[in-house]
């Protein structure tokens, strides 16, 4: 009996193909295309970054959330943006980077993160308006994930989207209460809205038509919808919410389309996306600068925890050797 | 090219993995993994990355390299010899009608 089992590329390439098409999960330790381990690494490492510097906008409210039931679920929810960083860092791991190596990346500018969190928190309104919009958005592009072929990835969505639907709510909630209070309380919750909507819509990325990466990332079953159809979606979803907090939402030519089952919307500014995305978002230079200088004044207590296992370390295995 | 197998910590903390037992009765399982400097800022760091919702009653962490895996490439023959028994499954033996409780 004559068995060949020399693994050469061409076998490698298609047993990761026939993986993928039969939905089986691909593991850190399988031979995958270094394209796809790049790719991953790539979308990986900029959704963990996206969850902790999306820290920012929501932190510049916690001293001054108007009552402490929401000044402590607002720290519930920022802490769980670090958490969901750390989730993601740990699986971009299993793909050979090291954390340093990816927060290098982002004080660099080198990786970027989503754009949203590039846009100003001017009221406590916002901290609704990103719960309901952003977190809304966030979940109906991470809901898709959980079933990405890349088995931590998806785990790893699987835990964040459980605790995004909190999030979500939460906002909803804040936005509901200040439209049905006094109408300066209603006028800062439109106000958000309209700040935030358009900036909502972009997070699905640029149309399909533009969008440079999407097919490739289809077919290796990492993305399962197109950022249009998402995009759809989310517009679907969002109306009727708006129209339970008796908010408008600022696009003069939203309306529902009977013959499409959909809610047809305005032209999205992409110049503006475009310019975001590049460093000229309102707060870009601002969150990076905070990130790094939170990185750097941490430094110490990073440098204390380790100076304190080593010690540890020592004494315990001096005191083992004497009782050795 | 080859895949880089397990993860690596050339410089910084060692890395963790996590188990979470739910509650009494269940075994502990994998929930993920962290870095710590040591074991005991390991589960600290643990009870609030993964437990932040009473996910669990224990905990425990392991360093990733002391953990020993099967075939790197989670291939099949490491496997093989459990393929070819199907005798140790009870849907390999036929019953007679009507005979209940076996």
């Amino acid at each position: 009996m004559q068995v060949d089992d020399t693994p050469t590329q061409e076998r490698l390439q298609a047993r990761f193909d026939r993986m993928v098409a039969d939905e089986v999960r691909i593991e850190p330790r399988d031979w995958m295309p270094e394209g796809y381990r790049r790719t991953l690494i790539r979308q990986i490492a900029q959704h963990a970054h996206s969850e902790i510097i999306g820290m920012q906008p929501e932190g510049n409210w916690i001293t001054r959330a108007p009552s402490l039931r929401r000044k402590a679920i607002l720290m519930a929810k920022v802490q769980d943006e670090a958490g969901h960083g750390l989730y993601l860092y740990s699986a971009a791991e299993t793909l050979g980077v090291d954390r340093e190596e990816l927060l290098d990346l982002l004080h660099s500018g080198k990786q970027k993160y989503s754009s949203i969190f590039n846009y100003p928190t001017l009221t406590w309104a916002d901290m609704g308006a990103i719960g309901w919009l952003v977190d809304g958005a966030a979940i109906m592009n991470q809901v898709p994930l959980c079933r990405c072929s890349y088995g931590p990835y998806g785990r790893a969505m699987v835990r964040i989207c459980k605790e995004e639907s909190f999030h979500q709510r939460q906002g909803f909630e804040i936005l509901h209460t200040l439209s049905h209070g006094t109408p300066a309380q209603k006028a800062m919750a439109q106000d958000a809205v309209d700040r935030f909507w358009w900036p909502s819509l972009m997070m699905f990325g640029p149309p399909d038509s533009a969008s440079t990466h999407s097919e490739r990332s289809m077919a290796w079953g990492i993305k399962r919808f197109s950022n249009d159809e998402l995009r759809q979606r989310f517009v679907d979803m969002t109306v009727p919410q708006a129209e339970a907090l008796g908010l408008t939402l600022p696009d003069p030519d939203l309306r529902w389309d009977e013959e499409s089952g959909h809610y047809a919307f305005g032209e999205i500014d992409w110049s503006e996306l475009d310019r975001v995305i590049r460093g000229d978002g309102p707060c870009n230079a601002q969150r990076i600068e905070r990130r790094r200088t939170a990185h750097e004044e941490g430094a110490w207590v990073r440098e204390s925890a380790a100076a304190y296992a080593r010690k540890h370390a020592a004494t315990s295995s001096a005191a083992g050797e004497t009782a050795a | 090219m080859s895949a880089p197998a397990a993860p690596r910590t050339p410089h910084g903390w060692p890395l963790w993995e996590v188990f979470v037992r739910a509650r009494r009765g269940l075994s502990h399982q994998h929930v993920g993994s962290l870095h710590a400097p040591d074991g005991e800022m390991a589960l600290r760091n643990a009870r609030d990355v993964y437990t932040r919702r009473g996910e669990g009653v224990s905990l425990w962490v392991v360093p990733s390299s002391a953990i020993l895996a099967s075939s790197p490439d989670e291939q099949d023959p490491f496997f093989d010899p459990a393929l070819d028994k199907a005798y140790r499954h009870p849907t390999f033996y036929e019953v007679p009608e009507g005979v209940e409780h076996l």
